[in-house]
């Protein structure tokens, strides 16, 4: 079995609105997969429809091998998860959480537990309603990665913590990964993505619309150039592929799509390079993309209407 | 008042500009109370529904008894003995208080609601209290609030002013009610001060309550624990001659010591009202003792590690239940056994008036007054039961919305097993409770009749013979927590429509179709008629469906 999780054409409605239209997700077993898309994109449907909480409309599901609705007991022996809004009990204690939630799934590793619980710097004492978010949060995150499980699925997990724990999270991840484990990270902070996932789904009202590794998302996007040269430049603005092309008497700044690069690049040294730095592209301008574009897609909706 | 103080003047050097988590030392100044006005009329506004429901209920009910006073005891001749027989018996004076002049309208309205009103005023005093201050820090709404332009006093001050209004208006309209239908005016006006300055005391509690708990939920059980604790002192003193005084230490026993209608002591009204400025001057003294969302009582830490035994849904279930169960239990036996040693009484009570007779009758069976009244009184048990059926059922609803269910459905627990855990407590405890009354005024009875050997297996089976309609209650929870979550309290309505059917159909003559329609109308009323198993073998049937079908519902929906 090569992928942890398969999921094809899912569509799930609530009432009128539809949460997931057609939606296709594949997690390969012991990668560290990324969940992008903007609020309300259906991310959290998908993990909830994944973990046997709702039932889909239509479309296929599987799960560690089996049917996330159907086998739901059985496989989440194997799978530990962190939604993205803790809500603990008022009178149980974080530790009394912990180990509760770690002996309902596979068990629970002592050494790690106690290595977690000092790493995050958590008061297990506590009583639940005693927690700041943040800390209701790493009690969640403590109990899933302590749990001795095949795949973790976390959704925006890391959301209420700070920097330093956020670091942390990192750091524990990465030893996830070492492990073999499988994770399934749905975030909202691209620099986490971007350090600790090979490949990424991108969402956006319900449909994939990028899948791959970073590398090849990258091959989908702009380089930023920026340039001085040994004379005014000449003919990059005939070019198709360029945009936001600034030119201050030698100095030229643009932004070219990958499978321009060379053109552009001839261009360039056909007048001369003096100094050049190029930038590649960040998650961030991939996602600022598809969420400007979804944001603009929405205004004409609405305009429509 | 508080125009005047959001106009005066800011004096001081440095605007009242905090950050939410530190408050100041005390220093007064008018700006302390800034934002009170603004903060009434947002209680006002929170509290337009429920308000307006207390107020008028608890106001138009002492009015309301007039009538049936009439009816009952049409007669000097009837009335007379009122006074010596309910006067001279304990087991009543425990419940009602002392009876001090039964022969007028006035009198008997005010020893029948001379406890309980005051005492049911106190306790939405305490809840409205606590819900505009500590449940406002709770919820961090406070804190959004505070870093407007609120003065540190300003959310204390609209709370108890608007529980004190509130309060006060109850009063009022009784007071009115009272005039209404012919009463004397001195017996009115006191009966009604009393109630609401009775209000006021406990109004002071929950102020004081507000600072010393962390959450709203303790605090409100610091508030109604203070206030059953007076009306336990009360019942004591109005019971037993030798320890009388100890009415003199409860505000529920000022109440009574007013003697509305039977020589009002005007004098007494000074003790609440003194009792609320002191209480109230206390909660004022120690808010700045203490941070925003922190009490002066700190929350005590848990273990550190789970104890071996936390590894189910069930022993999760037994954590949340075990505490509200315990309270119910305990809630149960007393009541139990103050109904149980009132039982052998029930002939004085009820006097020579044919009518209440038959209204006992009619409710708990035809076969002996105290057998019939045992009856009567453990159908109570069983609707009340019910309420804890239904509290246990619901809370299903209330983990799932507050998001817990999620993670511990993504463990390898089954929903059905989940459920189940807390369905335990819904069908045990609730068995359990009823048990547990029977138990408790089969024994009291049993003790003051010399014959516990007959006395407690019939109240025992009289209590489980309500089990099978608990069931069917509960069975309704279920069935709207399957199929219509969203719409799930509407469990209370059903046990609310089934005890008002079962308590006040007999009395209100309806007819059998309707009483036909709350399922503890169809259980035999042991011990006074015979048993028949037919009617409890279909209740069973009847709460098993229901649980099947709600539970299959469940297993099938979105969470």
């Amino acid at each position: 079995m090569d992928n942890a999780i398969s999921v094809s054409g899912l569509t799930k409605s609530f009432g009128r609105t539809k949460a997931l239209d057609g939606l296709d997700l594949q997690v390969a077993t012991g990668e560290v997969h990324g969940f992008l898309g903007p609020n309300g994109a259906g991310k959290s449907t998908t993990i909830r429809v994944l973990l046997g909480l709702l039932r889909a409309d239509s479309g296929t599901a599987r799960l560690l091998g089996g049917d996330p609705w159907k086998d739901a007991a059985s496989l989440h022996h194997r799978l530990a998860y962190v939604p993205g809004d803790v809500n603990l009990w008022p009178n149980l204690s974080g530790g009394e959480v912990i180990d509760l939630l770690g002996r309902l799934r596979g068990g629970l590793d002592q050494r790690r537990r106690k290595d977690l619980i000092e790493r995050f710097d958590l008061d297990p004492r506590k009583k639940g309603r005693t927690y700041s978010k943040g800390n209701r949060q790493k009690v969640a995150i403590v109990a899933a990665l302590s749990s001795t499980v095949d795949l973790l699925v976390l959704d925006e997990p890391t959301s209420g913590l700070d920097p330093l724990m956020e670091a942390t999270f990192q750091y524990a991840i990465q030893e996830e990964r070492e492990q073999g484990r499988t994770v399934l990270l749905s975030s909202h902070i691209l620099a986490e993505v971007e350090a600790l996932c090979d490949r990424v789904s991108i969402i956006r009202n319900g449909r994939t619309v990028e899948t791959g590794t970073l590398a090849d998302l990258r091959h989908l996007t702009r380089t930023s150039i920026s340039a001085e040269l040994a004379g005014p430049p000449n003919g990059l603005s005939t070019l198709d592929n360029i945009h936001d092309l600034k030119v201050e008497g030698t100095k030229v700044r643009f932004d070219v799509e990958t499978r321009s690069l060379d053109e552009a690049l001839s261009q360039l040294t056909k007048v001369g390079v003096r100094s050049l730095t190029s930038q590649p592209p960040t998650l961030e301008e991939l996602f600022l993309r598809h969420y400007t574009d979804e944001a603009s897609n929405g205004k004409r909706e609405a305009a429509a209407k | 008042m508080t125009s005047a103080t959001e106009h005066a003047p800011k004096n001081t050097a440095t605007p009242p500009r905090r950050g939410a988590h530190e408050l100041k030392p005390a220093g007064g100044g008018a700006h302390s109370f800034s934002g009170t006005w603004q903060l009434i009329r947002l209680a006002l506004r929170r509290d337009r529904v429920v308000l307006p429901i207390w107020i008028v209920v608890l106001g138009i009910i002492p009015a309301g008894t007039v009538g049936t006073y009439e009816s009952l005891y049409p007669t000097v001749e009837s009335r007379a003995p009122l006074t010596a027989g309910l006067g001279a018996n304990p087991s009543v004076n425990l419940l009602y208080g002392p009876a001090f002049d039964l022969s007028t309208a006035g009198g008997y309205t005010a020893w029948k609601y001379g406890t309980i009103l005051p005492l049911l005023l106190a306790l939405a005093c305490v809840f409205t209290v606590t819900r505009h201050t500590r449940q406002e820090e709770d919820t961090g709404r406070l804190e959004l609030l505070a870093s407007a332009v609120v003065g540190r006093y300003a959310a204390l001050t609209a709370a108890v002013s608007v529980a004190g209004a509130a309060s006060l208006v109850t009063g009022l309209i009784m007071t009115a009610g009272l005039l209404g239908v012919g009463l004397p005016a001195a017996g009115s006006v006191v009966l009604g001060l009393g109630a609401a300055l009775t209000g006021w005391v406990f109004a002071g509690v929950a102020a004081i309550a507000a600072q010393l708990a962390e959450f709203s939920r303790t605090a409100n059980g610091i508030g109604s624990a203070v206030l059953g604790a007076m009306f336990l002192i009360r019942a004591l003193g109005d019971s037993a001659k030798d320890v009388s005084w100890l009415s003199w230490l409860s505000p529920i026993g000022w109440a009574t010591q007013l003697r509305s209608f039977a020589g009002e002591r005007w004098w007494v009204l000074l003790l609440p009202l003194a009792a609320a400025v002191v209480l109230t001057g206390i909660g004022y003294a120690l808010l700045p003792r203490r941070d925003v969302g922190m009490g002066i009582m700190p929350t005590r830490p848990g273990p550190a590690t789970a104890a071996r035994s936390l590894a189910s849904p069930f022993a999760l279930a037994w954590r949340l239940h075990r505490g509200v169960l315990l309270g119910w239990v305990i809630g149960f036996a007393i009541v139990g056994g103050v109904f149980g040693s009132l039982a052998a009484g029930v002939g004085d009570v009820i006097g020579g008036s044919d009518q209440t007779k038959q209204i006992v009758e009619r409710m708990g069976g035809s076969a002996g007054l105290v057998d019939s009244f045992v009856a009567a009184i453990l159908g109570i048990f069983g609707m009340v039961a019910s309420l804890y059926a239904v509290q246990a059922t619901l809370r299903m609803r209330s983990e799932e919305t507050a998001l817990r269910v999620e993670p511990l459905l993504a463990t390898k627990v089954g929903r059905l097993r989940w459920a189940a855990g807390h369905l335990v407590f819904a069908v045990l405890g609730s068995a359990l409770l009823v048990l547990v009354a029977g138990a408790a005024s089969g024994l009291f009875h049993g003790l003051r009749v010399h014959d516990v050997g007959t006395q407690l297996p019939h109240a025992l089976g009289a209590a489980a013979a309500q089990i099978p309609a608990i069931w069917v209650v509960a069975g309704a929870a279920v069935l709207l927590f399957g199929f219509a979550p969203k719409l799930s309290s509407a469990g209370w309505a059903v046990a609310a429509l089934f005890l008002a059917i079962s308590m006040f159909g007999p009395i209100a003559n309806a007819s059998q179709v309707v009483l036909d329609i709350s399922p503890f109308s169809h259980i035999p009323k042991l011990p006074s008629a015979p048993f028949t198993a037919t009617p409890l073998l279909w209740l069973t049937g009847v709460a098993i469906a229901a649980f099947v079908a709600g539970l299959t519902a469940f297993r099938r929906r979105d969470i």
